[in-house]
């Protein structure tokens, strides 16, 4: 079954095998989906389509939904507050009714992104196949979970089926040795991953995230990790799962119990990839040389320690890298040698997908605690979910973001995508703890810079750019 | 679908690397419809106007049904907007070194050929098609034929090749194994019942 005919399987390699229905030759196979999570903005062509051929949905009880990426992300909001949630809210709601499917509405408790509701309302599971119309499904591998986006027409075909029409990925591993350096987050190590390996190293890939750097993380903090694999050109990323994992997992809302659950932990032990398992490609990395990153242009893989130079075109590695270097600098206004600290900053988004739980706001309250955002800083925080929402205030982060000057705000994707009911100005710079500072993506002429939520809340405290080390 | 056998014409070369999906469809451009929004980031200028530097803004590559590109075309989010963007351009095959994953698998399900070439070879070809010289995508015989004539093959997913040159999508081949789906599942079952068994535990736990 394995294409691993000598040495052993990967973790991938074991879940995979598990979720073939059917192989097709050439490498390719149909793949069953186990969870099935659904948004709003990717979904209702998917339905029109389902519509059009008179087809039902396979199995109602694996698809999950939650309108999150239209919803107005500031307090007090409803599916009214904006056009596009008037518009997509109410559509995924009837599409949902249509075909008696799940939905966890903009007013009720489990509310959220779907990436933090899959894991923490425990559909989310070790082993689990997990698709969404969405590239950042890949977060779900923080539990040990096989998660990927599909477009719109995979998505018709997995309500229709529960299955997708899939080659297996090569299989890449990466090591992180050593412990991350105080003041340095999951999101640091990621994105000066990519900026050491490129915006396409795991291109066709499934990337494992391994070592003890990895192992050391929260699982939380591994799903930030997951969640970039696609900004590395994966797919799929994930963590193999643990007792860590395992401890979260249990008494999650829709998670197996009793003797069901040790079952399933029986056989998720066995989710590790063989020592003798064959990879692609390894690559090891040192965690504990990695800084406090932050983007200076319009790619992930544009990342630098924060007190780092800007990078010069004229030192591009080829003549396209090069070009894109420039056009970079010039749309982030930016000079090739120039230290981003000082950098004055109008907006600051902590949320998203990336960094949207309960420890990244924990993380920058730590460091808003007692202090004021900058006169000239509008600073939006945004839980992931309404479980997060839940928690920080019942450790009253709430309070320390709204008596620094931060807004507290409703979940949802929200600026990440230029989203939200929040408008941000052409030339606006944005310190975002989001995953894509990608022209335009936050706004007509909006100028991203990604950072972990530390190095995003104590710019908004200097209402500039600057080092979490020392401040 | 509309079926994919042989598509000749210019060959516009947008030779940057990791054009992305929020480049190709863009969430805020004012524009309209897909076809006006279509590269917007990289195609207007301030005022606008169409930016002289684009490539698809030249005369020779207006239209044109063959973009070239560098590494890693189509990165980013999963927006099947992207594919329909360039439909709407009129481009029906993308020829570059490598590709996101989930914009390559995209591209099947909406009659556009995505072919991953060779740096150098790809390089060749750009130099031969800089003029608008048209070059031929023949999936008949899965090869590129340059405007001098170099045969170039290239390869594609059998079953992929196939349902391109039929005009079938996933959707069509997949609603056939409904049933052996089934049955996967109900043996499957008895392997993983937690999968199957969701069972709402009717409170959410506080995290932490």
């Amino acid at each position: 079954m394995s294409t691993a005919e000598v040495g052993g399987r990967t973790l991938v390699d074991k879940i995979w095998d598990q979720h073939v229905v059917a192989e097709l030759g050439d490498g390719l196979d149909v793949l069953h989906v186990d969870r099935h999570l659904v948004h709003d903005v990717t979904s209702p062509q998917a339905f029109t389509t389902l519509a059009e051929r008179a087809v039902e949905v396979l199995s109602p009880e694996l698809t999950f939904g939650s309108p999150e990426h239209s919803v107005t992300i500031l307090s007090g909001r409803t599916e009214e507050s904006n056009d596009l949630s008037r518009k997509f809210v109410p559509l995924l709601r009837r599409n949902f009714a249509t075909h008696g499917l799940r939905l966890f509405d903009i007013d009720s408790p489990e509310h959220g992104i779907v990436h933090v509701i899959g894991p923490e309302l425990g559909l989310t599971l070790p082993g689990a196949t997990v698709v969404c119309g969405d590239s950042h499904t890949c977060t779900n591998g923080g539990l040990g979970a096989l998660g990927f986006g599909v477009g719109t027409s995979e998505l018709a075909l997995v309500l229709a089926t529960q299955s997708l029409l899939q080659r297996r990925p090569q299989m890449m591993r990466i090591t992180f040795t050593g412990a991350l350096a105080p003041g340095v987050e999951p999101k640091d190590l990621m994105l000066d991953a990519i900026a050491r390996l490129g915006a396409d190293a795991g291109a066709g890939c499934a990337i494992e995230f391994a070592g003890p750097a990895i192992v050391a993380l929260s699982v939380e903090q591994r799903m930030t990790v997951c969640n970039l694999a696609v900004e590395l050109g994966a797919k799929i990323g994930l963590v193999a799962p643990d007792d860590v994992t395992f401890d979260y997992v249990a008494n999650r809302r829709f998670a197996p119990t009793g003797a069901l659950l040790d079952d399933a932990i029986e056989h998720w032990r066995g989710l590790v990839s063989d020592p003798d398992a064959v990879f692609a490609r390894q690559i090891e990395l040192d965690a504990a040389a990695v800084a406090p990153q932050i983007t200076w242009g319009t790619s992930p893989a544009h990342s630098i320690p924060v007190d780092g130079p800007v990078p010069d075109p004229a030192q591009a590695p080829n003549e396209n890298t090069a070009r894109q270097w420039e056009q970079a600098l010039a749309y982030m206004d930016l000079q090739p040698g120039q230290s981003l600290e000082g950098l004055p900053v109008e907006w600051v988004f902590i949320g998203s997908c990336t960094n949207g739980r309960l420890s990244d706001l924990e993380a920058a309250a730590a460091v808003a605690r007692g202090r004021k955002v900058s006169g000239h800083v509008r600073a939006l925080v945004v839980p992931g979910s309404r479980a997060v929402q839940r928690a920080a205030e019942g450790r009253g982060l709430d309070r320390v973001f709204i008596d620094a000057g931060f807004e507290w705000g409703e979940p949802g994707c929200g600026l990440c995508p230029g989203l939200g009911g929040v408008t941000l100005e052409p030339g606006d710079r944005c310190v975002s703890t989001s995953n894509r500072n990608f022209v335009g993506r936050q706004g007509i002429g909006v100028r991203t810079h990604l950072a972990g939520a530390a190095t995003a809340a104590l710019a908004a405290i200097k209402g500039a750019i600057a080092d979490v080390r020392g401040n | 679908m509309d079926a994919f056998t042989v598509v000749r014409g210019p060959a516009a070369p947008l030779m940057l690397p990791d054009v992305n999906t929020d480049v190709i469809s863009p969430g805020h451009t004012g524009k309209g419809s897909l076809a006006l929004s279509a590269f917007a980031p990289i195609r207007y200028l301030p005022d606008g106007r169409d930016d002289p530097s684009f490539v698809l803004n030249r005369d020779r590559f207006r239209g044109a049904p063959i973009l070239l590109a560098a590494q890693n075309f189509g990165c980013g989010s999963s927006r099947e907007s992207a594919v329909w963007s360039l439909r709407a351009l009129g481009i029906r095959c993308v020829i570059a070194t490598s590709f996101g994953d989930i914009f390559f698998g995209n591209c099947f399900q909406n009659g556009v050929l995505p072919i991953v070439l060779d740096e150098t070879v790809l390089g060749s070809l750009a130099a031969e098609a800089a003029e608008g010289a048209p070059v031929e995508v023949d999936l008949t015989a899965s090869v590129v034929r340059s405007p001098l004539g170099a045969r170039i093959p290239f390869t594609v997913d059998p079953l992929r090749r196939r349902q391109l040159l039929e005009g079938l999508d996933d959707l069509d081949a997949g609603l056939l194994r409904r049933d052996e789906i089934r049955a996967f599942q109900h043996a499957d079952r008895a392997l993983r019942p937690w999968i199957y068994q969701v069972s709402d535990a009717g409170t959410s736990l506080p995290l932490g």
